[in-house]
């Protein structure tokens, strides 16, 4: 059985432990509410950009802008946007594992396209190394606050490959933030810039008016849907992180007072059982000297 | 039959609500727009952008991005959206002074194009803040 000694220095380290992981799960609280107010926030705009791109792709064709082109797929790249650092749970484990999902599942059609890899996020890239996958190009987390100008980088990137013909067709694959206690990981379809589902009704087969021309408004409008596309990720992915980070912590800090309790609980145990072996001892030496 | 009008910027959803006309800073003029008007598309300049609705007159700052018109619904899409409301006129000054100097000390041509839509963007902002006062 472990000493009075022992039991008194575990619990110690588990309530340094507690205390630290009580400290990350306040930091992460507010960074949480930052992260998640900017993602709400972010939201109309991006919708309302897709709404609008959607429709004008159905109406105009796709010899128009080239980052409309639909192309037969031969080599894909997948941008995936993970943590750079741990301590979030499944959050990373989750995305990941769609990603792997995705590939098998284009590996079984009849033309499995080449896959070539983007990794946005330390966890990501170490933990796709190990799938064999090429990753083509990697990308720092953009820390806590991303701004609208740090995802410039990787939106040429990724533009610059559709246009030259690297990839025919690019997919992102980030955690979208659903509530504080749910993140799922998506698929978005980056490009071609698709249109979705088209809105049943009205109208919609109706010409544009473009001004100046729909050359113009597209060669402007098409770069600037793509990045905010990859900022909308990356902002999801940021207040899941921020979300995940402060569960797991929360968690961790709870498993840590359990555990404090259980382990006060040994040790009032062995000292009862200590004090007890000793008045015993003392008894059977006086009754021994007695006798 | 008003007009439903929305106007985003990527910082946040500025302004939903139906209007009877929407008067926009295009990038070859000014653009009024009233219900039933057709499908239209096109890239905004920097300017004020003018809600009317029910005799009251709204205004605000605008700056870059798009509009989608179709019928009786208006989209704006700003790289930047401000209300009049909510601009501060020390503060505007203070910015177009700022942006002024900028322009003095840009030396690369990407960089001085940038400062000098920032400068426009700050007069504008200040022409606002200014006319505001002066209707009280």
């Amino acid at each position: 059985m472990a000493s009075l000694k022992d039991i008194r220095g575990r619990i110690g380290s588990v309530r340094n432990i507690a205390q630290i992981t009580r400290a990350m799960e306040m930091v992460a609280a507010s960074r949480m509410k930052r992260a998640q107010d900017a993602i709400i926030a972010a939201r109309p705009y991006s919708d309302r950009m897709r709404d609008v791109l959607g429709r004008v792709s159905a109406v105009v064709g796709e010899e128009v802008h080239p980052l409309l082109a639909r192309r037969p797929v031969r080599r894909m790249g997948l941008v995936v946007i993970t943590t750079d650092r741990g301590l979030v749970g499944a959050l990373n484990a989750n995305a990941i594992r769609a990603v792997l999902r995705l590939v098998a599942e284009l590996a079984e059609g009849p033309e499995a396209p080449e896959i070539e890899l983007i990794t946005v996020g330390r966890k990501g890239r170490d933990a796709l190394r190990r799938s064999g996958l090429p990753i083509a190009a990697h990308f720092a987390q953009l820390g806590t606050r991303p701004a609208f100008g740090d995802v410039t980088a990787l939106t040429r990137l990724v533009v610059d490959d559709f246009l030259s013909g690297r990839y025919d067709q690019i997919d992102l694959v980030y955690s979208s933030f659903v509530s504080t206690l749910v993140q799922r990981p998506e698929v978005h379809r980056l490009l071609p810039i698709a249109s979705p589902a088209q809105e049943s009704g009205e109208e919609e087969n109706d010409e544009y008016l473009f001004e100046p021309s729909p050359e113009a408004v597209l060669s402007h409008l098409l770069p600037h849907y793509v990045a905010v596309d990859v900022y909308r990720a990356v902002l999801e992915n940021n207040a899941s992180e921020q979300s995940a980070q402060m569960i797991a912590m929360r968690n961790a800090t709870d498993n840590a007072h359990e555990l404090i309790g259980d382990l006060t609980l040994v040790y009032n145990k062995t000292r009862q059982a200590t004090i007890t072996r000793e008045m015993i001892e003392i008894a059977s030496g006086a009754e021994a000297l007695a006798g | 039959m008003p007009l439903q009008l929305d106007i985003v910027s990527p910082e946040r959803l500025a302004f939903t609500d139906e209007v009877d006309e929407v008067i926009l800073p295009g990038i070859d003029g000014q653009l009024g727009i009233l219900p039933h008007h057709t499908r239209l598309i096109t890239a905004l300049g920097i300017g004020e952008l003018r809600i009317r609705k029910g005799g009251t007159e709204q205004s605000m700052l605008i700056s870059g991005g798009f509009v989608e018109v179709r019928s009786d619904r208006v989209v704006v899409m700003a790289d930047l959206a401000e209300h009049s409301a909510e601009i501060d006129e020390a503060r505007a000054i203070e910015a177009r002074k700022q942006a002024e100097a900028d322009v003095e000390s840009a030396r690369d041509p990407v960089d001085l194009a940038r400062v000098r839509a920032a400068l426009q963007t700050a007069l504008m902002r200040e022409r606002i803040a200014t006319r505001r006062r002066s209707r009280g």
